[in-house]
This record gives structure tokens, sequence and C-alpha cells, in this order.
């Protein structure tokens, strides 16, 4: 009996723990996003609005 | 899954607005005016005549155009309005991809902790690539876009395999491979310009890049300190720090 419940205490842990994993990978995915869209999108307005940010945080720039 | 998404969001959100205010306003200090004084030898430079739109060719051929028209803010409130706003979202990814990555390393984290995270973020996104690329101000000579960005990204990938190699193994091969991987991409180089220089004098831009390098140091300690301290206070449950 108390192998049982051990058992799926162990499941249910493992389980917990690819729940917070795939939060976590949806997380870096739009991290990911945020960083390129303020440091690399090319598009014209997007430089010149992030473009002081650009500089100092040292994207490439121009 | 959607209870750790919301505790996540939580507490990169808070880490990186809080990180990104800072980081803007010591950049208000410290680099915009320094942008402001370089890009009064580059209103004066004669290389680009007065016309609406310019196109140019770069070194690798590829050729584009400027347009003289595309928006931008205007100089004064509205452009460090559009500055801070640059930083809450570079802030907010940056957490995103910090809580994450305490996340994946599974040890959980502290302000303490997290002061460590944040040196790793701060030595991946700012130091290393800095070494082969230094910030700079408007009007510097430089290589291809693209060619810098490649370069940035790889140093970035290569920077956090390394740290990682190095923090999980912990022995001489772990050191080993870490050393290696973080040298790989200054051993190949980064891709310069073949006539080097800017419009800006020396002593200007090299106050801009430690200038810009200290910056980024504080903002990187500041979120590696929030996110460590958010992720304890909200995050610390046996699967999120397995």
């Amino acid at each position: 009996m108390n192998q049982i419940r051990s058992v799926t205490q162990t499941g249910s842990k493992l389980n917990a723990r690819s729940a917070a994993l795939a939060a976590a990978m949806i997380l870096a995915v739009f991290g990911g996003v945020f960083v390129y869209g303020i440091g690399f999108a090319g598009a014209d307005v997007l430089h010149n609005a992030a473009h002081d940010a650009r500089h100092a945080n040292n994207f490439p720039c121009h | 899954m959607f209870g750790y998404l919301r505790v996540f969001l939580m507490v990169a959100l808070l880490a990186g607005v809080a990180a990104g205010v800072v980081n803007w306003g010591l950049q208000m200090l410290g680099t915009a005016p320094l942008i402001l004084a370089a890009e009064v030898y580059e209103a004066s430079a004669p290389a680009e005549p007065a016309a609406q739109t310019t196109t140019h060719t770069h070194e690798d051929g590829s050729a584009h155009t400027h347009d003289a028209e595309a928006w931008a803010p205007a100089d004064g409130w509205e452009r460090n309005l559009y500055t801070l706003g640059a930083n809450l979202v570079t802030g907010v990814g940056y957490a995103f991809l910090l809580t994450a990555a305490i996340v994946f390393f599974g040890k959980g984290a502290d302000w303490r902790r997290g002061i460590l995270w944040g040196l790793a973020g701060f030595a991946c996104f700012s130091l290393a690539p800095s070494l082969g690329l230094p910030p700079e101000l408007p009007g510097t000579e430089a290589a291809p876009l693209v060619e810098r960005q490649i370069w940035w990204i790889g140093t970035v990938i290569a920077t956090a395999a390394g740290l990682y190699v190095a923090a999980r193994l912990r022995n001489i091969a772990g050191y080993a491979i870490a050393v290696v991987l973080i040298a790989l991409p200054h051993v190949i180089g980064a891709p310069h310009p073949e006539t080097p220089g800017g419009l800006a004098p020396e002593e200007l831009e090299q106050k801009f890049i430690l200038v810009a390098i200290a910056v980024s140091l504080v903002f990187w300690l500041v979120l590696g300190m929030l996110t460590g301290a958010f992720f304890k206070r909200y995050a610390t449950d046996e699967a999120a720090a397995a």
C-alpha cells in the first residue's frame, strides 16, 4: 500500500515538473520574441522608436 | 501548467518592469546625453545629401533605402518615452528568459542566487558580445548588420551554453568545455568594417562604451536580484524548483 502511494506521488511530482517546464518553455519563447522585436527587428519605425535603447543595450544597430 | 504559467508570468513581469525602469533611468543620466552629443556630429556629416530618401550599398553588396520620411519620435520627452517603452519590453523579455532559465536549471532562487543569475545574464547578453562588438554611438562605422546580428546571437548562445555546462558539471571537464565554448566566438572573431572609425570623437566613443556596459551591469544585477527574490516568494514549489 505504501509502495503504491509512493509510486503515485512520484508520478504526480513528475507531472508537476513537466507542467512547470512547459510553462517555462512558453515564457522562454515569448522572452525571445520580445528581445528580438526590440533589439533586432528591421522595420524602420520599430528601429526609430527603440533607437536609443538599442544603442544603450548594445544590440547591433544601423 | 497554467497555474505555473501565471506564477512565472507574475515573477517575470514584476522583476522585468522594475529593472526596465531602473535601466531607463540610468540611460537617461548616462548614455542618452552621449547619444545626443554624437548625433550632432552625425547630423553635420556631409556624407548624405539632404534628400528625402537615401539608398546606399553595404560592403556585402546589398542595397537598401532609408526613408527619411519614416516615423520617428520627436526629440525630448516623446523620444525618451519611447526609450522607456523599449526598455520595459527589453526588461520583461530578459526577465522571461531568466525566469525560464531558473526553472529549467531547477534549483530555485532567492535574491542571493538571483545576483549570480544576473551576473550570468550580464556575461551572456552584454559583456561577451561587447568584447567583439562594443556598444556603438550613432555614426560609428560597422560591418554589415546581419553579420553582426548573427555573431551577437551566436556569442550569447555559446556563452550561455558554456556557463550552463560549467554550473552543471562542476568538474575539470565541465570547466574545460566551458572555456572552449565561451572563447569560440572570439576566436572566430566578430565582423568588423573594412574602414573602422566614426563621426564622433574617439574619447566620446570610449566613454559611451564604459557607461553603457556599467549601466547594463546594474540592470542585470537588479533584474537578477528581483527575479530571484520574487521567485522565492511566489514560485518556490517542488516542481518549479525541483
